[in-house]
C-alpha cells in the first residue's frame, strides 16, 4: 500500500505527463486533467481492486468509466503508469495510427478502456448497466465513474440518476469533478447547477463531499464511499477541484480547458512539477 | 391461383415477442429492457418468464441505450424495446458512441416502424430509421417481412455477436413464410424466380411485391423475380447482382424514405458494379399522417398497385 507521500509523487509525474502529452501535439485538454490527477492517482494506485491484465468483462474486478472523455491525458497517464500499457506509448497521444485517440475509445483496443466517451452525459448510464450486470452475475465488486460538472447539464445524466436510485444500484460510486468551470466560462454563469447536493439527495443518492486536490482526503473519502456500498442507494462524490491544479498560470481560470502550452509555458509548468518516476 | 397465400394475419411485433421469449429460454445471458411500452412491444411473456432479466427503464430512452451498453460488459445480451422513432432518432448519439463505436453487443429492437403505425400519425411514423442505422459503422440492420420471419430473426440475432438494429411493425399483416424457419443474417431469400424484372423488397412491402408479381405474370405475362432482402446491412450483394444480371431491370420496395433506405443501398451497389435501370417504391421526401395502414400504403405509393405502375414504367424504358 503506497503512502500518501508516494501517491503525491505519482500524481506529480502524472501531471508532468499531461502537460508534455498536450504540448507535443499542440492539442488536448490540460485543465481538467490536472485537476483530476490526484483522484486518478488515488483510484488507480490505491483504491481499485483491479487487474492490469485487461479483460473487457472485468469479472470480479472493480471497474472505472470516464464519462468526461476529454480529460483523456490524465486517464492515459494513470493507465500507463499503473501498468496497463507501456509508458512510452504516451508519446503517441492524438497522433495518427495510434491507440491513444483524442478521446478514449475501445475501438483501437487500448487496455483499460471499456467504453468510448467524449460526447458528454453518457457514462453514468453505461456505468449503471455494468453495475447491474455485476449484481446479476453475483459479482460483489464496485463500479466507479467520473463526470465533469458542466457535463451535468446533459439531460441523460438525470435520467441515469433517477434510474440508478430506482433500481437501488448500490455498487456504483459516481464522482463529479466540481471545478466550477466549463469552456465558455464559470458553470455558475453558463448554466448554474444550483444546489447540487440537494438535487442529488432529492434524486435518492447518498452524497459525499471530497477535497479533490488533497491526497489524504481523496483516499479517505473514496475508502469511506466504499463502506456506503450495499445499502440500497447509489453513491455520489462531489469532488471540489481546481482546474489546472499544479501549474499556477493554468489555475483560477477556464482558459486552459482545451488549450495546449507553448514551449516556454511547458518549461514553466515542468519547473513546478517534480519528475518522480521518470518522464516517458 | 395465387402462388403465395396466407391463412392468417399477425403483427410482426408479436413475432418479436415470441422470438425474445425463445431466445431467453435458449440463453440465460439474454436480458430485455423496455421504455414503458412492454405491452406494445409484446415483451410481457419474457417479463413474466424471466422477471429478474427484465429491466423497466421508464420513458428515458437515452439512459436505456447506455444501460444496455453497460450490461454487455458483464456478458449480458441486452435487447432494448421501444418504438422505432425512439429507438433511433431520439437516441442516435447514444447508439453511435456507447454502442456502435464502443463495439457493444446490444440488440436494438424497434416496433411501430413506418406508416403502418397508422392512426397515431407522423410524429411516431419514422421513415428515416433504416438510413440512420445503416450509416453507423459495424451496425447490422434487419427488417423482417412477417410474423414468422421476425420471430426467427429475433432468435438469430441473440446468437450473433455485435450491435443489431431489428425493425418491425404494429399492424396485423399476412403471414406467408414458414414457421420455425432458419434465419440467416445477410442472406437474401428468392421467393420466386423470373427473367424480365426483379423486385427487391423488405418488411411489409414484401407481401405487396408478391401480389404485384402475381398480377404482372397473370395479366401482362411478365416473368418476375421476387427477392426478399431482410438484412439491409450487410447487403447480400451477390444475390442482387446475380438477379440484376439476369433481368437487367430492378425495382425496390420498402416502407421507408427513398433517401437512405434499401433502394438507396441497391442503387449504390448497381451503380458501382452493374449499372441497371431501376425504379424505387418508397416514401418520397414526405412525412406521413394519420389513417389506416392500407389507406396510407395507397396514398404514399407503397402498395402493390404502385409496384405494378413502376414496373410498367421500367419495362417501357
Amino acid at each position: 500500500m503506497p503512502s500518501i507521500q508516494e501517491l503525491e509523487k505519482t500524481a506529480s509525474q502524472i501531471r508532468r505527463d499531461i502537460v508534455r502529452m498536450v504540448h507535443a501535439v499542440n492539442s488536448g485538454h490540460p485543465g481538467g486533467s490536472l485537476g483530476c490527477a490526484d483522484f486518478f492517482t488515488a483510484l488507480y494506485f490505491e483504491i481499485l481492486e483491479h487487474s492490469t491484465d485487461f479483460s473487457m468483462d472485468g469479472k470480479n474486478e472493480d471497474l472505472f468509466f470516464l464519462s468526461n472523455g476529454h480529460i483523456s491525458p490524465v486517464f492515459y497517464s494513470a493507465l500507463a503508469r499503473s501498468g496497463y500499457f507501456p509508458v512510452s506509448e504516451l508519446s503517441s497521444f492524438r497522433k495518427i495510427n495510434t491507440r491513444l485517440q483524442g478521446h478514449p475509445t475501445t475501438h483501437e483496443g487500448l487496455p483499460g478502456i471499456r467504453m468510448a466517451s467524449g460526447s458528454l452525459g453518457q457514462g453514468l448510464s453505461v456505468a449503471a448497466g455494468a453495475a447491474m450486470a455485476k449484481k446479476m452475475n453475483g459479482d460483489s465488486k464496485i463500479v466507479y465513474s467520473l463526470h465533469g460538472d458542466g457535463e451535468l447539464q446533459e439531460g441523460q445524466i438525470w435520467e441515469a440518476m433517477m434510474f440508478a436510485a430506482h433500481q437501488k444500484i448500490d455498487n456504483l460510486i459516481m464522482t463529479v469533478d466540481w471545478n466550477g468551470r466549463q469552456i465558455d466560462g464559470d458553470v455558475e454563469d453558463v448554466l448554474s447547477l444550483g444546489d447540487l447536493r440537494s438535487k442529488f439527495e432529492a434524486f435518492g443518492w447518498e452524497v459525499i463531499d471530497m477535497e479533490g486536490n488533497q491526497m489524504q482526503n481523496v483516499v479517505d473519502t473514496l475508502r469511506f464511499a466504499k463502506t456506503k456500498c450495499g445499502h440500497g442507494k447509489p453513491i455520489a462524490i462531489l469532488m471540489k477541484t481546481e482546474m489546472g491544479q499544479g501549474v499556477d498560470y493554468m489555475m483560477g481560470t477556464h482558459a486552459w480547458h482545451g488549450v495546449a502550452p507553448n514551449d516556454e509555458q511547458l518549461a514553466n509548468a515542468l519547473d513546478q512539477l517534480e519528475e518522480t518516476l521518470g518522464d516517458y | 391461383m395465387a402462388k403465395y397465400e396466407y391463412t392468417e394475419k399477425k403483427d410482426t411485433r408479436s413475432g418479436f415477442g415470441a422470438g425474445l421469449l425463445e431466445a431467453g429460454k435458449r440463453n440465460p445471458q439474454v436480458v430485455a429492457l423496455c421504455a414503458d411500452l412492454t405491452g406494445s412491444l409484446k415483451m410481457d411473456a419474457f417479463k413474466d418468464e424471466f422477471p429478474d432479466r427484465f429491466i423497466q427503464a421508464g420513458i428515458a430512452e437515452a439512459n436505456m441505450m447506455g444501460v444496455a451498453a453497460g450490461l454487455t460488459i458483464g456478458g449480458k445480451i441486452p435487447f432494448t424495446g421501444t418504438f422505432a422513432n425512439f429507438s433511433t432518432g431520439r437516441v442516435y448519439d447514444q447508439i453511435r458512441q456507447s454502442i456502435a463505436y464502443s463495439d457493444k453487443n446490444v440488440k436494438i429492437c424497434a416496433s411501430h416502424a413506418g406508416l403502418t403505425l397508422g392512426e397515431d400519425g407522423a410524429t411516431h411514423q419514422i421513415l428515416e430509421d433504416i438510413g440512420l442505422m445503416k450509416m453507423l459503422p459495424g451496425m447490422t440492420v434487419i427488417n423482417p417481412c412477417d410474423y414468422n420471419q421476425t420471430k426467427a430473426a429475433t432468435i438469430a440475432i441473440a446468437e450473433f455477436e455485435g450491435p443489431v438494429y431489428l425493425r418491425f411493425g404494429r399492424p396485423k399483416w399476412p403471414v406467408f413464410t414458414p414457421e420455425n424457419q432458419k434465419f440467416e443474417i445477410g442472406k437474401a431469400i428468392t421467393f420466386q424466380e423470373g427473367t424480365d424484372l426483379t423486385i427487391i423488397a423488405t418488411g411489409h412491402c414484401v407481401w405487396e411485391a408478391l401480389k404485384a408479381a402475381e398480377y404482372l405474370e397473370e395479366t401482362e405475362n411478365i416473368s418476375v423475380e421476387v427477392i426478399n432482402i431482410h438484412t439491409i446491412k450487410p447487403l447480400d450483394e451477390a444475390a442482387i447482382l446475380k438477379s440484376a444480371t439476369k433481368t437487367r431491370k430492378v425495382i425496390t420496395a420498402e416502407e421507408h424514405q427513398m433517401n437512405g433506405g434499401l433502394g438507396d443501398s441497391v442503387a449504390q451497389l448497381l451503380a458501382r458494379k452493374l449499372p441497371t435501370p431501376m425504379e424505387m417504391v418508397a416514401v418520397n421526401d414526405s412525412f406521413g399522417e394519420s389513417g389506416k395502414p392500407e389507406e396510407l400504403f395507397e396514398k404514399y405509393g407503397l402498395s402493390s398497385k404502385s409496384i405494378i405502375e413502376k414496373a410498367k414504367i421500367l419495362l417501357a424504358r
